[in-house]
């Protein structure tokens, strides 16, 4: 079993990040596994993680009344759940359901909001992170909004 | 009578003899067409006579504008290009492809022959020779032949009349297209008014070129008169109304480099889209298809007709058109002619005929249009 | 005056439905026989018929068969249009007009010893399924054969039976995606390009194929490309009005090229500059 700096050093997310700031991300981190239809979070509860995916798929999901609960997104190996942890108020936007059996390492989203506010620099490479894949997922979005299959594709 | 003409030679006829040559035509066959005077244009269409032609007349042409006008002498070619090029009976602009009648579950089809009468054009331009040359390319592929066109065009024979003044809109010479022609014909005809002289030099392009000559008395010419009609060429070649700021080839590169220029944004603010352009060009070759069927609905057929880029329905796919704005369907058809047509078909698809700003409602000129683009380039530091 | 000119390309052949199957709500597949009993031409992938229906009209479809099994013609079609709409009242009997095949075809002889990409999107599966029937027939030509497929939701998914049954085949990595879900779908969720990057294959040594909208085939192009797969060896089908097929009623037209006759498969290489500018 590696350790959980080896873990979060070969992570995609966190490639290029100093080797003294995995150390210090890694005693906010603990390593868990899910079984599928487990729910990581439901919609409206308090964000206190940062999920690192490492294994296995977890589907991001909301509730239109009619439609029932509608998946928007799957994240999979080697992506990353959920942002709300950084932004204020600090809570889940959509729920997370595991569809595959998943590992992850959970970070302790409190503690790396504290870490960022008082070292700016590691504030920096993280958000920086977290900034690109919100623009990632964004592009896919808008992409996904043009319902390019439907009627006039 | 001379004997045994050949090809090469240079002969000179009369005016009065005109007619002749017309009749040997009418007496082999051919239906002969050539410039007539119809609702106040020169139009092509049936010639019976030499007095179906123009006779005394001439154009004056401006961007918009076409006004016919009497000459002070009696000139049988002395104008430039009207509304109709050659296409109209080598592409025709309606056309039924074929029929179909139901026979139980399905249906038998009927083609057509496609048969056509044998045609003699009287009156090509150089200009025009260019692009039934063009038009040969596009219809008469390696990989393809569109029947209808190959059907016409095979037993045509042409006269050609070499260009005794340049129209207000025409600038072949930019385009290296006239204003003398150079190929193409079997007969080449430069008319030569020299008061009181008034002939015809005729140079022969073909053996039936010269057979059909042959039948009118003809002389060699002599020196003098091919001095004077080298003379109407060369005149003709510096009366041209308009020009284009670089070669053909660098007109094709400077469009193909410029697709985002703000002068399409300022043409398309002018243009009405209405198609003229596309009407009166003589390489444009579009079409569309129509298949409909009888009352009954038991007969059914499809019909080929001419087509505008310049539509909404021509690039029109499930959910709308890829060109929807005026200005995406002027750059489609201005880049398509001056530039996109040389990776098609190995030329330019302009023949500097002019009929395009004649015509064109609001006088939008290609010549000006390239020139604005053409001079941007030249700003930037 | 009565005859069958097979050498004028503008004239149709009748050919009779023999199946007719529904496979999403507004698609359907077309099993298609001549009339006349003659033999059907073989095509090559990616190449397209122009299909007549009596009286109303004429459009071109990709052909959505095996090549290999030359007894029948198989179309799928999605109702759009008049046309198509009209196509899909057809029964078994009914006889349509058939002209073709014309087109280029995905060239599939440069990937002998590669690796090969399919992405499709939506209907676009239908000219990629004739494709992976012939890699499937002659496997051991190729190295991994990956196929992403994006659909609307699962039920929008072609041949969704079809898909999961070569999802179970251990030579083929097949990844389905789908723009939204209901919790029952275990599948990924978001778009085509999402996939691009997990999927196995050797960006040096691979050839893919794209085909579904215009802007999910720009999408997933640069995708590959930044995966590190040259240009030229990216494959995208484009899609025109068109009327004859054969390169003379102009309306194909996609700047220098007629998509009828120099496509409709295309190399991203070749019209890169074209994909991104609009009204083209």
């Amino acid at each position: 079993m590696q350790t959980l700096e080896a873990l979060l050093a070969e992570h995609p997310f966190f490639t290029g990040l100093e080797l003294p700031y995995i150390q210090v991300i890694a005693n906010f981190a603990s390593y868990d596994h899910y079984s599928a239809h487990k729910y990581l979070f439901h919609e409206g509860e308090q964000a206190a993680h940062f999920y690192i995916i490492y294994e296995g798929k977890v589907a991001l999901e909301t509730f239109a009344a009619e439609r029932g609960m509608i998946t928007i997104e799957t994240i999979e190996a080697g992506e990353v759940l959920g942002w709300s942890w950084l932004f204020p108020p600090y809570r889940w936007h959509f729920a997370a359901r595991v569809v595959e059996p998943t590992s992850a390492i959970i970070l302790d989203g409190g503690g790396l909001r504290a870490k960022c506010q008082e070292d700016h620099h590691f504030g920096y490479e993280l958000t920086k992170r977290v900034a690109h894949i919100m623009m990632q997922r964004l592009q896919a979005t808008r992409l996904q909004l043009l319902d390019l299959y439907g009627m006039h594709a | 009578m001379l004997s045994s003409l050949q090809v090469n030679d240079q002969l000179v006829f009369q005016h009065d003899q005109f007619g002749q040559l017309l009749a040997t035509l009418h007496e082999r066959g051919y239906q002969v067409i050539g410039p007539t005077v119809r609702d106040r244009a020169i139009v092509y269409d049936t010639l019976t006579s030499v007095t179906d032609l123009p006779i005394g007349y001439t154009d004056e042409q401006e961007a918009g504008t076409y006004r016919l006008k009497k000459r002070d002498d009696e000139a049988l070619f002395g104008y430039a290009v009207g509304p109709h090029s050659w296409k109209k009976f080598l592409h025709p602009p309606v056309i039924r492809l074929w029929r179909a009648r139901r026979e139980g579950h399905g249906f038998q089809t009927i083609s057509e022959d496609h048969a056509s009468p044998k045609y003699a054009f009287i009156g090509v331009r150089s200009c025009e020779l260019h692009a039934i040359a063009i038009q040969d390319r596009v219809f008469m592929r390696a990989d393809a032949t569109d029947p209808v066109y190959q059907s016409r065009r095979k037993d045509l024979f042409i006269v050609a009349i070499n260009c005794g003044q340049a129209g207000g809109t025409c600038f072949c010479t930019s385009m290296n297209t006239g204003p003398k022609a150079t190929f193409g014909y079997d007969l080449a005809l430069t008319e030569v008014i020299d008061p009181p002289s008034h002939s015809f030099v005729a140079h022969i392009g073909t053996e039936l070129g010269a057979e059909i000559l042959s039948t009118l008395g003809t002389e060699h010419a002599s020196p003098d008169v091919l001095q004077k009609a080298e003379q109407v060429v060369t005149n003709t070649a510096q009366q041209m109304g308009r020009h284009m700021p670089a070669t053909p080839t660098e007109i094709k590169d400077l469009l193909a480099r410029n697709l985002e220029h703000p002068r399409w944004d300022n043409v398309a603010k002018r243009c009405l889209t209405c198609t003229n352009c596309t009407m009166v060009c003589p390489t444009c070759f579009c079409t569309t298809v129509e298949d409909t069927t009888d009352l009954a609905g038991e007969e059914a057929e499809r019909v080929r007709t001419w087509d505008s880029c310049f539509t909404m329905d021509f690039s029109y796919i499930h959910g709308g058109s890829i060109r929807a704005s005026t200005k995406s369907r002027y750059r489609q058809w201005m880049t398509h002619k001056l530039s996109t047509w040389y990776d098609q078909f190995g030329t330019s698809g302009c023949v500097g005929c002019g009929r395009c700003i004649t015509w064109c409602p609001v006088g939008i000129d290609i010549t000006e249009e390239v020139h604005a683009i053409s001079e941007s380039e030249k700003e930037e530091p | 005056m009565m005859s069958i000119e097979s050498s004028d390309p503008m004239l149709p052949r009748p050919y009779r439905v023999r199946r007719v199957r529904r496979e999403i709500p507004d698609t359907f597949t077309l099993d298609l026989e001549p009339e006349d009993g003659s033999a059907i031409p073989s095509f090559a992938t990616g190449q397209f018929n122009m299909l007549y229906v009596f009286g109303v009209g004429e459009i071109p479809i990709s052909i959505s068969g095996d090549p290999t099994k030359p007894g029948s013609l198989v179309h799928t079609i999605r109702a759009v249009g008049t046309v198509s709409r009209m196509m899909q009242k057809l029964k078994p009997t009914d006889v349509i007009g058939v002209r073709g095949p014309f087109g280029s075809h995905w060239p599939i002889e440069r990937a002998i010893g590669k690796d090969i990409v399919i992405i499709a999107g939506g209907i676009g599966l239908a000219p990629l399924r004739s494709t992976l029937y012939q890699i499937i027939k002659e496997r051991e030509k190729y190295g991994k054969v990956v196929l992403i497929y994006g659909a609307r939701t699962p039920e929008d998914m072609l041949y969704r039976k079809e898909c999961e049954r070569w999802q179970k085949q251990p030579h083929l990595e097949v990844s389905l995606t789908v723009d939204r879900a209901t919790s029952s779908w275990c599948g990924s969720v978001g778009l085509v390009t999402k996939l691009i990057p997990r999927a196995s294959f050797d960006p040096q040594k691979t050839l893919a194929l794209i085909c579904g909208p215009e802007v999910m085939m720009r999408f997933s192009a640069v995708e590959l490309e930044k995966c590190g797969v040259a240009a030229e060896n990216i494959f995208v089908s484009m899609e025109r009005n068109m009327k004859c097929a054969i390169g003379f009623c102009g309306r194909c037209q996609y700047s220098r090229s007629f998509v009828c006759k120099d496509g409709p498969i295309f190399s991203y290489g070749s019209i890169r500059d074209l994909l991104v500018k609009r009204e083209i």
